[in-house]
């Protein structure tokens, strides 16, 4: 029986654009599978692309029925050394739809099928390519749309993260062997681990795993942009500085619909990270009289921020309300900034010494004046602190791997609590094997239907 | 004289005594045949059952209705229950037992079964046709027909006994080995392998001075392996002894290290690491200056003694004058000396789970033929053999215990997915669900599958049901009723336990870890008086339920997810060699193996966790 159902992908050659939809330069086309180079060869007559070595471009014509379709650069990727795995062709072409849309056809007609989602990166997954955590990171990388993301996913591809995982696992798994051993040998003329030692092993293991899960924050907000709130009164000038600093980045200014979050207003990338500055509607409702309900709902948006920039009419605030908003930020525990708008409206255009003493870091700024934009944005920098954390190693943006680290966390505190009791080795080996169960979770270790399922929904045709 | 039978067991060791006796129970015609009838239930190592993991194992056999536990408990010198000052999951039952009273009790309970027949002589040959395997034919050329057969050749095929640079065929010492059998199963498409064991001298014990040693004593109140009741009524028991080798030990041993079998390379097999005989000891560990030397009686009466931890292939003048530098050991008298035997098995992934052999129909394989070792390994593999023959011939389903019922379900799950490299021994560790894996609930846990198929006695069932009614009842009570402050804070206090303020329910102090029950019942003659109607055994298990609820909810919890794969299942016509992005080697094994589950090829030993993803994918993608 050499017939197999054809929804078996490993079998078929497979097609799609690689690149966005829509005109462009040039576009390009992926063709993977047993028969790409075959069909390829067959539309190309320049020459024999069978005998071509792997990784080698080939400037000629696409042409099908003696009709030339497009000038192409045709690359040849052997298997099992290409991204899939198997002998594949990428085909650079111009970037017009007609011309996409015919090669497609053309090889439609040859027997080529056009992919599913994600079909690309689940044969790499298939043939040994990339493990489940390497195959998420694609996903992201895809997604990615500044620099600090496409450096962590492609940290992630490249295995880093899912190297650290192993030398979890392995770190554990050496704990768990002492812990075993200590059971299955106790009658047996043996010494034993140390429990003090085996505390430390512990405590080791678990600084990983939160320093990890610390990662996430700063993870997430490299993948999604930092939630960056600009509180303060209407009148204070929030809109005005918002344009000056879209203005002078020329920043694209998008609706990113579906998300059940707040609604983001607007996206600016300092130096290859994203802020989303988003609406506090709440504020400005709240015009005359400072109600309670309006200053909830403020409140309530400035808790989900990771960064909130607070701005005041510096021309016009009481000193009191200054004090007493001050102390609101300060317990919210979040980064904030402050800034004292409308400085040019004081005499000598300084922040006046009482305000200094409440919050010496308030800087004073024109909001219209570009000038101050600079400035601002350094600030911003230096207070989500993403310069030396994004050099060392390894960041999790994912939500899954999160949750698999969180639960290996607990069972871990699980651990150490344990050992603190006293308690036999037989019911920590129960916490251990749970949190390796846990970190299994993440590279695949441990497999189940809908985790995959998962997993290749949410990639994209051709990539 | 009949020739014809149901069943046929060849080798009347721990496995083949409980595949005859399950199998005749059950109501089949049993032919049991050995080399020797003077050797049945022969202790060929040292003479003591149970141990960590093993304890529970026989804890398992008893609750299925086999005869391994009574047997032992019949013939114990000396009870312990190790592993005390551990959690639950790690009691682990351990009797010393007469070595030649073990034997006896076993034959005789053979004896006692009109549907076990015997017959002295060697197995040469199994008849075989068309697949399927109809019999045997014996070294006087004498066949017997059969509608199965049990093999549990033990260390007999082509066993090779080696003492220093001497070998000479063998099975055991004195005994005969066992030729034929694996060229003939070789022939048949059988693979085989060569491992080795080895044993340690036995010595006189009127030569022993015991003043020098460490005294082991059996426990104040000794218990059992049998849930059926008690079979031994100590009056007494006997002390085992702790002594240790030192470096003149040591170097006394080295002399003969170029005239090691183990070292020159004469013996091929592959034992194991986790019993190494003596020399490897120090070869292996030469930082450690003295290893310890367990002295078990051989039995009641005899002045033999089991020299445990110096087991040995050394020449026997090597072995005689180290001994002699052991501590107490200075005028010893040998017996025998110690050796190491090399022997046929045959890699156990060749087999289902049933242990019946996937080439030839009816034919099953048990004990040491499939690389374990251990009387215990060996006995329940010979009850599950023993079920299986029975039942297939009756057309009844497969009796398969899974991995969180039972340590004989993780071997079992083990040999066939795994195989082994080295003899193979039960560890507490190789079972994910240590906790519920109890040697005090092997009863709940077992007996009523033993009872439903037909070989757990009524008798058993009722004890159970008995049991788990008093459980409740005990549970109920503790949970329901409270205890005063005046009534317990003496009691507490005596423990460094908290004293209380108020009163609380007798669960709530239960479950503090200082606490045990007794003392409760000690402190309060109320209490005591509630309690009084229950045994021992029941109290100590709601205890165990009461105190350890939590991690046993855990490992539940886990045992669910963990069986979700089990659930996924796999079609046996699946064509592997189609799955081209998987390893070779794990294309090669899920071949051979055609596990039903995925959890099954999840555990099978070079298949990757790639590979398993790469299967499921494949699977899905087919699905659709």
């Amino acid at each position: 029986m050499r017939q197999i159902a054809s929804s078996v992908s490993t079998e078929d050659t497979i097609i799609a654009l690689a690149t966005p939809a829509g005109t462009s330069a040039i576009a390009v086309l992926r063709v993977s599978g047993k028969k790409s180079i075959g069909v390829t060869n067959q539309l190309f007559p320049k020459k024999d692309l069978n005998k071509v070595k792997s990784h080698t471009a080939h400037y000629g014509t696409i042409q099908h029925n003696k009709q030339i379709i497009d000038e192409v650069v045709i690359t040849i990727f052997k298997g099992p050394a290409s991204y899939t795995g198997e002998n594949s062709v990428e085909i650079s072409c111009h970037g017009s739809m007609f011309i996409v849309k015919s090669i497609i056809e053309t090889y439609q007609d040859l027997g080529v099928r056009y992919a599913k989602p994600g079909e690309f990166t689940k044969r790499a997954f298939m043939n040994g390519k990339l493990d489940l955590a390497q195959a998420e990171a694609v996903a992201d990388l895809i997604a990615s749309d500044n620099a600090s993301t496409h450096k962590t996913a492609v940290n992630q591809i490249r295995g880093g993260f899912s190297n650290e995982i192993k030398g979890l696992r392995e770190e554990l798994i050496n704990f768990a062997s002492l812990v075993e051993l200590e059971l299955d040998f106790g009658e047996e003329d043996v010494e034993f681990a140390d429990r003090e030692d085996l505390k430390k092993l512990v405590t080791k293991i678990k600084d990983t795993i939160s320093s990890l899960l610390k990662s996430f924050t700063l993870g997430n907000v490299i993948k999604n942009g930092i939630a960056t709130v600009i509180a303060g009164k209407p009148n204070a000038g929030k809109s005005t500085l918002l344009n000056t600093l879209l203005k002078e980045e020329k920043a694209i200014v998008s609706d990113i619909p579906g998300t059940t979050r707040d609604f983001i207003e607007d996206e600016l990338n300092i130096e290859g990270i994203s802020f989303r500055f988003i609406d506090t509607a709440g504020l400005r409702e709240t015009k005359d009289k400072i109600e309670a309900i309006g200053v909830q709902r403020t409140y309530e948006k400035m808790k989900k921020a990771s960064l909130i920039i607070y701005m005041t009419d510096i021309s016009s605030i009481s000193i009191d309300d200054f004090n007493k908003d001050i102390s609101l930020l300060k317990e919210l525990a979040i980064p904030f900034v402050v800034l004292a708008n409308k400085i040019d409206l004081l005499p000598e255009q300084k922040i006046p010494a009482n305000f200094v003493n409440i919050f010496p870091d308030t800087i004073g700024i024109v909001a219209s004046n570009h000038d101050y934009a600079d400035i601002l944005k350094q600030k911003l920098l230096e207070t989500i602190q993403l310069d030396n954390m994004q050099q060392d190693g390894t960041i999790v943006t994912n939500v899954r791997h999160y949750e698999s680290l969180k639960n290996t966390l607990s069972s871990l505190v699980d651990v150490e609590k344990a050992i603190e009791d006293g308690i036999s080795g037989d019911f920590l080996a129960i916490d251990i094997r749970q949190s390796l169960y846990h970190l299994g979770e993440i590279t695949g270790e441990v497999t189940t239907d809908d985790l995959l399922a998962n997993i290749f929904s949410k990639f994209c045709i051709g990539k | 004289m009949k020739n014809n039978y149901d069943i046929i067991v060849v080798g009347g060791g721990h496995a083949g005594c409980e595949a005859s006796h399950v199998a005749a129970k059950m109501g089949a015609k049993v032919l049991l045949i050995t080399m020797d009838m003077n050797k049945i239930a022969q202790m060929s190592c040292n003479p003591a059952m149970g141990g960590v993991a093993k304890g529970q194992i026989i804890r398992e056999i008893d609750a299925l209705g086999g005869m391994s536990g009574i047997i032992s408990d019949k013939s114990t010198i000396q009870f312990r229950m190790l592993n005390k000052s551990k959690g639950p999951a790690m009691w682990s039952p351990r009797a010393q037992n007469d070595r030649m009273r073990f034997a006896e009790a076993w034959r005789l309970a053979l004896e006692e079964n009109p549907n076990v027949d015997f017959w002295q002589e060697m197995v040469t040959e199994i008849l075989v046709k068309n697949e399927r395997v109809y019999g045997v034919k014996t070294g006087l050329g004498v066949e017997f027909y059969a509608k199965s057969v049990v093999l549990t050749n033990g260390t007999f095929l082509n066993g090779l006994i080696h003492i220093g640079e001497k070998n000479f065929g063998g099975g055991r010492a004195g005994e005969r080995s066992s030729k034929g059998m694996t060229e003939q199963l070789v022939q048949l498409g059988f693979e085989s392998g060569r491992m080795k064991t080895g044993t340690p001298p036995r010595v006189d014990g009127r030569s022993i001075d015991y003043s020098v040693m460490e005294e082991q004593e059996g426990d104040e109140v000794p218990g059992r392996f049998s849930y059926l009741g008690d079979f031994n009524n100590y009056k007494s028991q006997r002390s085992c002894h702790i002594t240790y080798t030192n470096e003149e030990v040591h170097e006394s041993l080295k002399k003969g290290f170029d005239r090691s079998p183990m070292f020159n390379g004469r013996i091929q097999g592959l034992g194991p690491r986790y019993c190494p005989s003596i020399e490897d000891k120090i070869n292996r560990f030469a930082e450690r200056n003295r290893h310890q030397i367990f002295v078990e009686p051989e039995g009641w009466d005899t002045i033999e003694v089991y020299v445990n931890g110096f087991s040995t292939s050394l020449p026997f003048e090597i072995q005689y004058e180290a001994l002699k530098k052991i501590k107490g050991f200075e005028n010893a008298v040998m017996f025998r000396p110690g050796y190491a035997i090399e022997y046929d098995f045959f890699p156990p992934t060749q087999l289902n789970m049933t242990l019946e052999t996937k080439l030839i129909e009816n034919l099953f394989f048990a004990g040491q033929i499939n690389g374990t070792t251990g009387y215990e390994e060996a006995a329940c593999q010979g009850l599950v053999a023993g079920i299986n023959a029975w039942r297939k011939i009756n057309r009844e389903p497969e009796f398969i215990l899974s991995r969180s019922e039972a340590y004989i379900g993780v071997l079992i799950d083990d040999l066939i997915n795994k195989g082994t490299d080295e003899p193979y021994r039960m560890f507490t560790s190789r079972a994910e669900y240590r906790i519920l894996l109890r040697q005090d609930n092997a009863d709940i846990r077992l007996t009523r599958k033993g009872y439903e198929i037909g070989l757990a006695s009524k008798k058993r069932m009722k004890l159970v049901e008995e049991k788990q009614r008093n459980l409740s009842d005990i549970m109920k009570l503790l949970k329901e009723e409270s205890i005063a402050p005046e009534v317990v804070n003496e009691t507490l206090q005596s423990l460094n336990s908290s004293p209380l303020t108020q009163k609380v329910k007798l669960a709530q102090i239960v479950k503090r870890p200082q606490v045990q029950l007794l003392d409760l019942e000690k402190g309060s003659s109320q209490l005591k008086e509630k309690l009084s109607n229950y045994e021992v055994e029941v109290k100590e298990q709601a205890e165990i339920l009461l105190k350890y609820e939590t991690y046993i909810e855990k490992e539940q919890k886990i045992a669910v997810k963990l069986n979700k794969l089990e659930n996924l299942k796999i079609n046996e016509s699946l064509n592997y060699s189609e799955i081209k992005a998987m390893s070779n080697e794990a294309r090669e094994k899920l071949e051979k193996v055609k596990p039903k589950t995925i959890g099954q090829a999840s555990r099978i030993s070079g298949v990757s966790p790639a590979d398993i993803s790469i299967l499921m994918v494949y699977l899905e993608s087919r699905n659709n």
